[in-house]
This record gives structure tokens, sequence and C-alpha cells, in this order.
């Protein structure tokens, strides 16, 4: 789950990480009262859930009120990687040294915690990654062994030369250790961690992802959610318990199991057709599951012909086919679609469905050949 | 042979009374396993059928010698099931529960680790041994015995891989599902070397998937250690970056996980890469004939 720039601050705050003051607001108006209380000179910052902000004008520097509301007004009629902006964030414009950039996420490779800190802050740190990687210092967190504390000077001291710096941003990773570990973090990211007035490190930008899984366990993490991270068919499918991600294309699926449910959109690519959905049903067999999948890929326009791939496992077939009957009843479906089924009570599933009128296919390939001639 | 499980292999269930345990418990019982006890805070002293069931991992271990252990706990309980059978020094133990936070997976992970025991899993299906044994939740009926090893990230995926290797002709010699999670106990090095030194295995299939680097570094262990042919599959080919699909690992992110980049890393490696998986059986016909 993201959070806005905004959101991250106030959570860093609480941990006490050194941020700005800072006004949120939805309606350019607002901004004048936001400027002048912030000082005047200030920096008016698109809050969307996606990265470049700055490359699509969505970051001005506004030297009054009267600019601060010229620019939240041209920022709120943005619409960045498809996402509208509909809020800002004024702050007061930092006289910046230096931008350094600090992240903690995870090393699944390593499978410990990795911090990483560049000197070279305020660029994109995926770029830097790949065109300067020695210019990114990395320092490993054992979470068994906690922070080895002589190891994480030795690192930050190659970026942060003074000791009052290196005060500074050992504390600021301790404190983003610590919001990792405490509230199941997959990234914590400040960039840039900047030197103002030449002696004070500030986050000037905070980006926070937590671990989706782990959200039962913070209910303060959860109210931050923003409804516009996910399309309206991926909320519906999360109530339905289902795992679901809107694709562009025009076959709904609908398959049991992740890994079979990505291979059956690679399949369908593969003979020149394009899915509209990545649709798992889980390893349950609820026909309301395949009730409710139906009513979310049917009122997609753009779907035009449907796919159920089922290789029963626990999930069982008859459970399956008795799903589809009864979302036959209860939705007009005029889409065409293909059903396989295969593995447990197949025989059943297939009685119940060819009873109904419908041909199931067993075979994954001949299949997939045949929705894509139909869509 | 096989690898890790086998007739011999005795098991026990932790969370043998609830719902999916003992739906498996039972499963896995008629499918061969030896299963030798079950585990649930509170029920100690009861019975699944004939399997007795015991308070802790600790106490059932005093009652019976352990080989592995399989979790079905809720995912909010699941660590402490780990760390409870690796307390125990149960030396290999599979958890099928999914959606362990990955804060927790990196502690238990060195936990298990430091105490020199095996995991395999969060989020997988479990491994069979066709014939033999099988601890989880695969279908074992499209399984047969055989030399093909097999490990996956996936479950339904990989029953239908095996599916395609069964009525092909192949056998199985064991299937591991490893698990659809960031950070999991075993990774597919870890297996590939086990079926390197089994003697009955004589090529391996491995079925990845977007996200992290691990069919990479397997890409790495075939170039460089492994002499039996491997066949791959890579699904999440058409997965829009940024967005899980489904499994908590799959997921393409800072450029990372691309399956061009595992493509490219297996077919460096001499190792073919089938587009479906009905693709797959020609490919290892072909590969083993080189």
């Amino acid at each position: 789950m993201k959070i806005h720039e905004y959101q991250a601050k106030e959570l860093f705050a609480r941990y006490g990480i050194a941020v700005q003051d800072q006004a949120v607001i939805t309606n350019a108006e607002e901004a004048r009262a936001a400027a002048e209380r912030l000082g005047g000179f200030v920096v008016v910052k698109a809050q969307v859930l996606v990265g470049g902000r700055g490359k699509a004008g969505g970051v001005k520097l506004a030297r009054s009120a009267d600019e601060a509301v010229g620019a939240a007004r041209s920022i709120l009629e943005l619409t960045i990687k498809d996402l509208p902006v509909e809020k800002v964030m004024i702050a007061p414009a930092a006289d910046i040294g230096k931008e350094y950039y600090v992240g903690l996420t995870l090393d699944r490779a390593a499978k410990q915690f990795i911090l990483m800190v560049s000197k070279a802050g305020g660029v994109d740190i995926e770029e830097l990654a790949v065109e300067r990687p020695q210019e990114i210092l990395r320092f490993h967190i054992n979470p068994l062994d906690g922070i080895d504390e002589a190891g994480l000077k030795a690192c930050l001291s190659q970026a942060f030369e003074t000791p009052h710096l290196l005060e500074q941003a050992s504390d600021v990773v301790r404190k983003m250790y610590q919001l990792t570990i405490e509230k199941d973090c997959s990234l914590v990211e400040i960039n840039p961690y900047a030197l103002v007035d030449g002696e004070t490190l500030l986050a000037l930008d905070a980006k926070v992802i937590f671990d989706d899984n782990a959200l039962y366990k913070h209910p303060d993490v959860e109210v931050m959610k923003n409804p516009e991270e996910y399309s309206r068919d991926e909320i519906d499918a999360k109530a339905a318990n289902l795992s679901f991600v809107s694709m562009d294309g025009e076959i709904g699926c609908i398959v049991n199991g992740a890994g079979l449910a990505m291979a059956t959109m690679d399949i369908i690519k593969l003979y020149g057709g394009t899915p509209a959905n990545f649709l798992d049903v889980g390893g349950s067999s609820n026909p309301e599951k395949v009730l409710n999948a139906l009513q979310i890929i049917t009122r997609n326009p753009r779907v035009k012909a449907i796919l159920i791939n089922i290789f029963g496992g626990i999930t069982r077939c008859d459970d399956i086919a008795n799903g589809i009957l009864m979302a036959m009843k209860q939705i007009d479906i005029k889409l065409p679609m293909v059903i396989r089924l295969i593995g447990t009570n197949e025989e059943e599933g297939r009685a119940l469905l060819a009873d109904a009128g419908f041909e199931v296919a067993e075979q994954l390939s001949a299949a997939v050949q045949k929705v894509v001639s139909v869509a | 042979m096989s690898i890790l499980i086998d007739d011999k292999t005795r098991v026990i269930v932790q969370g043998i009374t609830g719902r999916d345990g003992s739906f498996h418990a039972r499963a896995m019982v008629t499918d061969g396993t030896n299963i030798v006890g079950g585990v649930t805070p509170g029920k100690g002293g009861q019975k699944l059928d004939e399997i007795p069931v015991y308070d802790s991992v600790a106490e059932c271990i005093k009652a019976t010698d352990v080989d592995a252990s399989v979790i079905f706990v809720p995912a909010g309980f699941a660590s402490g099931a780990i760390r409870e059978a690796a307390d125990a020094g149960v030396p290999l133990i599979i958890c099928i529960t999914e959606g362990l936070p990955v804060v927790e997976m990196v502690s238990n992970y060195h936990y298990v680790q430091r105490k020199g025991l095996r995991l395999i899993g969060p989020n997988c299906p479990g491994l069979i041994s066709p014939g033999k044994c099988k601890i989880g939740i695969m279908p074992a009926r499209i399984h047969k015995p055989g030399s093909v090893g097999v490990i996956s990230r996936s479950g339904t995926l990989t029953y239908e891989v095996v599916y395609n290797l069964t009525t092909s002709g192949y056998g199985q010699s064991t299937c591991i599902g490893i698990g659809g999670d960031p950070v999991i106990g075993s990774t597919f090095t870890d297996m590939l070397e086990l079926f390197e030194q089994d003697s009955e295995t004589d090529a391996v299939i491995v079925i990845g998937e977007i996200g992290g680097e691990d069919e990479e570094a397997a890409a790495e262990f075939i170039k460089t250690r492994m002499s039996k042919p491997v066949v791959a599959f890579i699904s999440g080919r058409t997965a829009p970056p940024g967005k899980r699909m489904g499994h908590a690992g799959a997921i393409i992110s800072g450029g990372k996980g691309t399956p061009e980049a595992k493509i490219r890393a297996f077919n460096a490696a001499g190792v073919p890469v089938a587009d479906k998986p009905d693709e797959i059986p020609a490919l290892l016909r072909k590969q083993r004939g080189r």
C-alpha cells in the first residue's frame, strides 16, 4: 500500500524524523492562507501516488501567496500518469545546500534489509543504480542482530563528512529502521535528504510503502489508504476476496492460482489476444466467488469474451461449475465464454455444464485459441 | 531416490484440527504419507482419526521421532508456528500458509537458518515424491513416479506442468513448490543443488515468475555447477510493472524482476524457456537427447 508524501511526512514526524511544516489543500484558493502561514516563499507539490511529479510539472516554487494560488491551480488541473491531482502540499521553500538519498528496503536475494545512501540525492535512484552504481553506498541489516552501529557509521561517514551531519544521518537511519519494523514497511525513502541552512538535514520528500499482508496489524496505517491507488474493479474484487489486477485488453480471465493466472494471460497474448485482467479466485471453491468474479468482469465494456481456466486441486471443478450456473441465472451474460476445467471432480463439473449447454475444454492451449478466435 | 522426503519420512501437521489442516492431513494419509502426529495448542490428547494431537511440537517430539512438519495455521500465527518447529529441532519445516508479513519472514528465515534446519515456503503447495510421500496440498493423482525434478514458485501452475509431464510419459522424482513470497526458506538454487546430487533425478524443470532475482541466481548455478539438463518456464510476461500479481513476490519493481531478464539468464545458461506449459515435455526430450 502506497501513501502520499504528506502522509509519509506526518508519519516521519511521529517517529522523530525532521520534516518541514506543511499544509495540504484540495482547492487552489486555500493556497493563499497556507502560503502566508508558511512564510510566503513556498514550494507547491502535487500529491499523487506515482513518481516523476517534477518532470510532469507537479512541483512549483511560489514567491508570494498570489503565486502560490496560481501554482496550486495549475497543478490541480494536472493528470500525472493517468492520476488526476486532487491534493497539493505546500511547504516553505528551503535553502538547499546539498542533497542526499537515503532509502531502506528489502534485499530479496540477501534476505535482509538494505540501506542505500548516496551523495547524489534528488535524482531518480533507479537511474543512478543503473548508470553510476558506484555512487550508491549499501549497508545490510539482519533483524536478528539489529543495526551494526560500527558498520553503519563506516557506511554513512563516506557520505556525511562532519560529525554533526553523521550524527543526524545515523539517527534518521535508526528511526527509518524502527518505522520499517514496527509498521511493516517494504520501502522507506527520503529523497532528497537535504542539508538546509548549512547544518540541518531535513526530509524534503518522503516515500513509504507498506506490506499489504501486514495491514491487519496496523489499523493506523490502513486509515491512510488512498482509494485512487486501485481501480473500482480492484476495490470490489478485494472486498470479494479475489486477487485482481486491471489490464487494458479484451479477454476477461478467471483462473485459480496466481501463477496459472499469469501464465493464462501470457498464453492469450501468445495467440494474439489481449487479457482484460488478472484474476485469481483463490484456493477455496466457494461458488459465490465465481459469481463475484463474473460480475466484475462483465461490467468492463472492453471485454469481448471470457476465459475460465481452472486446475482443480483444493478447488473442486463441480463447485466452479455451480458458480458459473448460479451466475448465469443472476446476471445476463451475452459474451462468449470458454471454460476449461481439469483436476478434482472434473467429470462432475463438466457434466453440470454440459447439461446447461456449455462446451468445456480440457487442454489449456486449445481453450485459449478458442477464446482468442471469438473475442 | 527422491530429494528431502521418501516413504519413511515421519510427518507432523501443525494446525491439524483446523479446517485446512484436518482436510489435508486426511488427504496426505490417503496419499500414503506417514503422519505421526498433529499439533493444536489446547487440543492435546484428542485424535484426528487415528492421528494423536499434541499441545505443542515439543510435546509431540517427546512422543515420536519427527522428520518434517507441515504448517497450516492462519497467517497471524504462522511465524510462531515456524519458530516453534525450529525450537523443537524439526529438520524440515514446510509452511503452506499464505499472507505472512515480509518483515516477519526475514527474521524467520535467519532464525531457522541459524539452527541449521530447512524451511520450505511460506505461501507454497508443499512437496511430493510421487508414490512415496506427499507433504502439502497438491492433487497426488496427477503425478507419477519417475526421474524428473520439478521446482516452482507457484501452485496450480505446477499442477499444469506436472499434468503435461505425466501425460507425456515423464514421471517425477520430487516436485517442490518453494512459494510465491518475496522471502522464502528455500530457493531454486537450494533445490537445484539437491537435485544435482540425487542419483534418481536426471532432469529438472524450473517454473519461475516475475519478481526478484532467484531465477537469475538459478541460471548462474545451472551454468557453473549443474550437469543435468534443465528446462524453464516463466509466468508473468504480460504483467504490468509495479503491480503485485497475486503472489506477494510477483512484482516487477525498480526495473528488477522482469521476465526478459530471467529468460535471458536462462538462455545464457543453455536452458530453454518454454512459451507455454505444454511445450515443456518436448523441450525436455530435446535436452535429454543432447
